[in-house]
């Protein structure tokens, strides 16, 4: 049985973590709800975005002019990574770092095995983890969510249109963790570039507008405002989900601590008990043998 | 008409207005009460929202659509420096 004071050592430091880890709940929670927030803010923008762009090719037939929905033989690819900059979240980069292994592994072999796989990583640790296997990674946005703003989001997403329209990449792909609940985080590799072809909606609403510029200017000027707002979304969505799982990793780690401390207190207690009861038996023993003389 | 001044990050302007200029890519352009629908791509420049008694405001944006319809005048920034 271990000594009292080993004991009572352990039971100060398991009660330390698990307020720790309270604290670092609580954060997150709080966190959590300033990223679904900016979401909510997000969303009217987009949509209304979207309507403006599936309104104006509704009038205009020719959307296929924008460079980024030419199709190109693909030879050189980047793939967006978004993590999140700190640990301590469960497996959630994990998560997205082997989701996007197994993309690379089965969509880009061939372009893999001929070094011409990319990656730019949005959150510190994915930099990490694919600076550790070799891939040339750009760590421009590493440190995005520090200050998250769709400012910072929008430089990201412009220089990689800039760089596909040049043909430093043949295909954009974005790995990122999408936020279902506070449990729950779905992973998602979507296509970015080149611009995946929609079913395309013809019923919206044909209202006599007047374009300026012409539909087709306009069309190619959304076209790279809708591909902004859809990497800021994948971006907030990755926040929020990175705090839900964090929350949860933490509920977990506090709740384990709970567990932790009851063992200890009744090995603690019995340890104090043995103790007692053999102090006990050696003043007994003492008084006795005194006795008998 | 009813003008709104939005950005993926929050809610810039909501209110009436009497006129409003706007920094489009080909020129800069106002618009007055009971415009007919319209769509624009906007350069970098300031949106100039004239609210008569309520005197006027400047926004400069930097990138963006405006959308008129229905006297709702609705403003896709990109950003609101």
């Amino acid at each position: 049985m271990p000594s009292l004071k080993e004991v009572r050592n352990r039971i100060v430091s398991v009660n330390s973590t698990q307020q720790i880890t309270k604290a670092m709940k609580m954060v997150a929670a709080a966190k959590l709800r300033r990223a679904q927030d900016s979401i909510v803010q997000m969303r009217p923008f987009a949509r209304k975005l979207s309507q403006m762009l599936s309104t104006v090719s509704a009038t205009a037939d020719a959307a296929q002019t924008s460079p980024y929905k030419q199709v190109r033989i693909v030879e050189r690819v980047l793939i967006v990574v978004v993590t999140s900059d700190r640990g301590l979240a469960g497996a959630f980069n994990a998560n997205v770092t082997k989701a996007t292994m197994a993309l690379i592994n089965e969509k880009y072999a061939a372009q893999r095995a001929a070094g011409r796989v990319e990656i730019l990583a949005i959150g510190k640790r994915g930099s990490e983890f694919f600076n550790r296997r070799g891939f040339t990674v750009n760590g421009t946005y590493v440190d995005t969510f520090t200050r998250l703003s769709f400012a910072t989001v929008r430089q990201a997403a412009e220089e990689i249109m800039k760089a596909y329209t040049e043909g430093r990449y043949d295909a954009v792909d974005v790995v990122y963790n999408e936020f279902k609940n506070i449990a729950t985080q779905i992973i998602r590799a979507e296509p970015f570039l080149p611009v995946p072809e929609q079913a395309e909606t013809k019923n919206a609403v044909v209202n006599d507008y007047i374009f300026e510029p012409s539909e087709e200017e306009i069309i190619n000027e959304l076209i790279p405002k809708t591909l902004k707002i859809q990497l800021y979304k994948a971006v907030l969505e990755s926040n929020a989900a990175e705090h839900g799982a964090r929350m949860t990793a933490m509920d977990k780690a506090t709740d384990n601590a709970g567990e932790l401390l009851k063992e200890l207190k009744l090995v603690y207690n019995r340890s104090r008990q043995a103790a007692i009861t053999k102090e006990i038996l050696e003043i007994v023993g003492g008084a006795e043998a005194l006795s008998a003389k | 008409m009813h003008i709104e001044i939005i950005t993926p990050d929050k809610k810039v302007f909501a209110g009436e207005a009497i006129s409003a200029t706007f920094p489009g890519t080909e020129g800069s352009f106002q618009v007055l009460d009971q415009h007919a629908p319209l769509v624009s791509t906007l350069g970098r420049g300031d949106v100039v929202v004239d609210s008569g008694a309520g005197g006027k405001q400047t926004f400069t944006v930097d990138g963006g659509v405006v959308e008129v319809l229905n006297n709702q005048v609705l403003v896709l920034a990109e950003a609101v420096v």
